[in-house]
């Protein structure tokens, strides 16, 4: 062996050496386990009697003959379609008052954020199914103004609409990066359309809007998975039941139901295949679309 | 002239009343257990309570199922200390070894590391979960830390993007001296790295101590379980009305995660403008 191929070797013996960890917690915890979920939406499974091929199945089931998963597809695209947008607009709103230079700006960042950061625990989702239990502060809040109080957990519209507010007041992160962002675009572009006599509303739709076009497909494609796999919420509040009438059935939360509760791990894994390749046309839509609504600087031209 | 000097002020009132109306929740969580069970939700419009009850920190501590808060911090604790030290050491080891090392397939394996990052994890609950229970691991801490001791997508990235921003001259200078690679990553990298590290193990906390689905598949004995599930274990008990002692523990379990923030909140606002992914 020539010392050149010697030392090559050596380079690639060190480098895998180095990331070994990663490939084999890969192999481990992420490929296999893929391979195996595969296999297993193809039969029927309870984790003590063997895997029983039963071919499509759990698809025709998921498709045909089981109304609670539909159910969930359309409370969790629901949740989706309307949370995540709300939340973004929020977000950038809250971010563009934030956008000045005033000593207090660091105050008012972490205010907003803490929300965000404590968001994810078994206590805020706690706190939250009191602030709109049937005599708790929103009620009184909506008496007050003169309006009917809401069953919140009578009605599953109304429970949903509850758990997207959750994720509203959770807009923290996204407002973060938006305002790195807004920090990016020159002041001049600002100064200079306001030269040529732009109103505030102009320069948003035609100066903010676009340079931001590129974080808000990063923050749109980021929210989105997440949003899809919401589950801790959904199981706090609803006491694990998905309910009332299911409203609040998140598909995390069904799969947990059918995989650890009624032991249906293969129909579970059919769900997570689903959901995987639905995730996937939805950032290869938000993908494709994005080049007719982002924009690169890099584009520009001028 | 009139509306230049009038308008800071309102600038302020306005945001500041946005903010308080965001942690208006968090305040109401808090006040709520100083008030007596009975009352909180009767006198759920008014923020503080007529009289302070600190009884509910007492109630509460004792739990629903015969242990005490103190069993369940201490068994978060454990988690949280082991997978984050696994995580950080395991995440920079890797991160060291695609930023700074040449090796055939390194952009394939980066790559799949960044699919991963994106891959939603009810993919492999089912498996993992079975995996796990092959080996045994059920109701022990193994399936909460050992994954993290394989590096965290995340983490990694966050240090790759870091150890490109250090200058490539180091390496040859300490190559020069006669320092091998793993020394290099230790002695040099390893310390360059600080910011990084501490990103990632206060995110490694903040996720392992209010993570509830892994605890409530792989634990199930009361003995080891942690603060999520023990806080979870209030709503399940239905004599129990007492309120005041779930939202007492409620903000007992929010106070590291507050304390953290605000120890660290010029980094972790950072480390999420610049890379995004909580909440």
């Amino acid at each position: 062996m020539s010392l050149r191929n010697h030392q090559s070797l050596k380079a690639n013996m060190t480098g895998y050496a180095f990331i070994s960890p990663f490939i084999v917690g890969f192999l481990a915890f992420t490929l296999i386990p893929m391979f195996i979920s595969l296999y297993l939406s193809f039969t029927t499974y309870n984790l003590f009697t063997p895997p029983k091929w039963i071919g499509l199945g759990n698809f025709e089931k998921m498709f045909t003959g089981d109304p609670k998963y539909w159910n969930s597809i359309r409370v969790t695209f629901t949740y989706v379609l309307v949370g995540v947008p709300l939340r973004l607009i929020f977000a950038l709103f809250v971010a563009m008052i934030l956008n000045t230079k005033s000593r207090m700006v660091g105050t008012y960042r972490t205010m907003y954020y803490l929300p965000s950061i404590i968001g994810g625990s078994v206590a805020v989702s706690i706190m939250w199914r009191n602030i709109f239990s049937n005599n708790g502060i929103v009620n009184s809040l909506l008496s007050t103004l003169g309006a009917t109080p809401v069953k919140w957990f009578g009605d599953p519209d109304a429970s949903l609409t509850m758990l997207i507010t959750l994720s509203v007041w959770q807009f923290g992160s996204s407002m973060l990066i938006f305002l790195a962002g807004l920090k990016n675009i020159p002041v001049e572009l600002y100064e200079a359309s306001s030269v040529d006599g732009a109103k505030p509303v102009r320069k948003f739709f035609s100066i903010t809007l676009p340079l931001l076009s590129p974080i808000i497909l990063f923050n749109l494609i980021m929210q989105t998975i997440s949003a899809f796999m919401t589950f801790v919420p959904a199981y706090v509040i609803s006491k694990g039941e998905g309910g009332p009438m299911d409203g609040t059935m998140l598909h995390s939360l069904y799969l947990f139901r059918q995989a650890f509760m009624f032991s249906n791990m293969g129909y579970a894994a059919a769900m997570a295949w689903v959901m995987l390749i639905m995730i996937g046309i939805l950032t290869a839509i938000l993908f494709i679309t994005s080049r007719y609504w982002v924009f690169y600087e890099t584009e520009k031209g001028c | 002239m009139a509306w230049k000097t009038v308008k800071w002020p309102i600038y302020h009132i306005l945001v500041a009343a946005l903010a308080l109306l965001m942690l208006y929740p968090v305040f109401w969580m808090l006040f709520s257990s100083f008030k007596e069970s009975r009352t909180i939700f009767v006198t759920a419009s008014s923020l503080f309570p007529t009289e302070w009850i600190w009884q509910n920190y007492v109630t509460g501590w004792k739990g629903t199922t015969g242990y005490n808060f103190g069993t369940y911090i201490l068994n978060s604790l454990t988690i949280v200390v082991i997978s984050t030290i696994g995580a950080v050491l395991s995440s920079s080891l890797i991160a060291f070894g695609f930023a700074r090392l040449k090796f055939k397939g390194r952009n394939l394996w980066f790559a799949l590391m960044m699919v991963t990052l994106m891959l939603p994890g009810d993919v492999v609950l089912v498996p993992q979960y079975i995996i796990f229970t092959k080996l045994g691991w059920i109701n022990t801490i193994l399936p909460l830390v050992v994954p993290s001791f394989f590096g965290m997508p995340f983490f990694i990235f966050l240090m790759v993007q870091f150890i490109r921003t250090i200058p490539g001259e180091l390496d040859e200078a300490a190559t020069i001296d006669g320092c091998g690679k793993f020394r290099l990553y230790f002695r040099i990298i390893l310390p360059l790295l600080k910011s990084s590290l501490a990103t990632a193990a206060i995110f490694s906390f903040y996720w392992k101590w209010e993570d509830l689905l892994g605890p409530v598949l792989y634990l199930n004995s009361p003995e080891k379980y942690t603060v999520s599930i023990a806080l979870k274990m209030f709503l399940d008990s239905e004599s129990a009305s007492n309120w005041g002692g779930m939202f007492a523990m409620s903000i007992l379990s929010l106070l590291p995660v507050i304390a953290v923030f605000f120890a660290f909140q010029k980094q972790i606002v950072e480390g999420m403008s610049t890379s995004g992914l909580k909440g």
